[in-house]
């Protein structure tokens, strides 16, 4: 399984430290309330929504450095805009993951 | 260079703010989560964008929509993390580059030289179509937009059968629903063509073309009767093609 890093967020911050915080701060703040939307629309059976929202969250997976992920999640929102639910798992294993990850960074 | 940030994602917002500042003569001047949020800075500032990073997936109004209500539009940057609408983007003029996340910073300033170059061509005026900036009334334009309930609302122009004041208040009856907008009578006066439009009463503006009859100082359009002034009236009769 593909793990997140910081090599984007660090190449983007250089040596502006609080910079860098910014980032990881505004991905711990605003990661968890994407993940409950993308829940939420899916317990809804809205898989337009929930698309909707698996495009949003790709944006973290890359600045996370996640290229494979970003492709599952990428086909993960097409098969959603068909209403099909393959790749959910994978999707959802790769969320769990950043989660994980962002939570362990001071 | 004065510059705006649309974007529902804070992350997106902060790293393009970031990179703005790596250009000495790039202002950020707001940042919107929302294209609505956005309308009404541009509707209320004075000093209009030279350019706006705009996403497009957005919740209720899309970048696309938004372009759509403003009326000579800044150069715009896209910045999504969809490559599928790269066609697209590029029917719009003002659109100058399309970025797609994750954003490089030399990928950044690329666009930022682009919109800076088509500056140089052609200086934006910018102001959304509900603004009240805008004195002549556009008789090309067949809708505008209405803000209700933190919803922009399209209204067909055409479809208007009458405008009544109402305090604060306008109502706009259309041919198939009335909305009650927070404007006057005079804002969406400038937003209607002359040609088909026609203020009878201190408070109520009409379709002309929606006229069923006239009768003494009132017309009938629909189910309502509208009074006419007298000093409304002249103006009135002459726009009626008489047999």
């Amino acid at each position: 399984m593909e793990q997140p890093n910081l090599n984007y967020i660090d190449q983007l911050a250089g040596d502006d430290a609080p910079f860098r915080q910014k980032l990881i701060d505004t991905i711990k703040s605003e990661l968890p309330t994407e993940i409950d939307t993308y829940k939420s629309y899916l317990s809804a059976d809205n898989y337009n929504a929930t698309a909707g929202s698996v495009h949003k969250l790709k944006h973290k997976i890359s600045v996370m450095g996640m290229e494979k992920s970003y492709y599952i999640a990428e086909e993960f929102e097409k098969n959603l805009k068909n209403n099909s639910l393959d790749l959910q798992a994978d999707f959802e294993a790769i969320l769990a993951s950043m989660q994980n990850y962002i939570d362990g960074i001071q | 260079m004065n510059s705006i940030i649309i974007d529902d994602e804070t992350l997106a917002r902060t790293i393009i703010s970031q990179m703005a500042t790596k250009d000495p003569e790039l202002n950020v001047t707001g940042e919107f989560s929302s294209a609505i949020q956005a309308m009404k800075f541009l509707n209320e500032e004075e000093t209009k964008p030279d350019l706006i990073f705009l996403d497009i997936h957005m919740p209720d109004f899309t970048g696309f929509d938004f372009i759509k209500t403003i009326k000579n539009p800044p150069a715009v940057i896209l910045v999504t993390s969809d490559k599928n609408f790269a066609i697209e983007a590029f029917e719009y003029d003002c659109i100058v580059d399309y970025l797609v996340k994750p954003i490089t910073e030399e990928r950044f300033l690329k666009a930022v030289k682009k919109a800076k170059a088509k500056k140089d061509e052609t200086p934006a005026t910018v102001s959304v179509s509900a603004s009240t900036d805008e004195k002549q009334p556009t008789d090309t334009a067949n809708e505008f937009y209405v803000n209700i309930d933190r919803r922009l609302i399209k209204i067909d122009i055409p479809t208007i059968n009458i405008v009544e004041a109402k305090g604060d208040y306008i109502q706009i009856k259309t041919e198939t629903k009335n909305y009650t907008v927070h404007s006057t009578l005079k804002k969406i006066e400038e937003k209607l063509p002359s040609s088909l439009f026609l203020k009878v009463h201190r408070t109520y503006i009409i379709n002309t073309k929606k006229i069923i009859d006239i009768e003494d100082n009132s017309v009938l359009i629909g189910k309502d009767v509208v009074p006419v002034s007298r000093a409304n009236r002249p103006e009135l009769m002459k726009r009626l093609n008489m047999l």
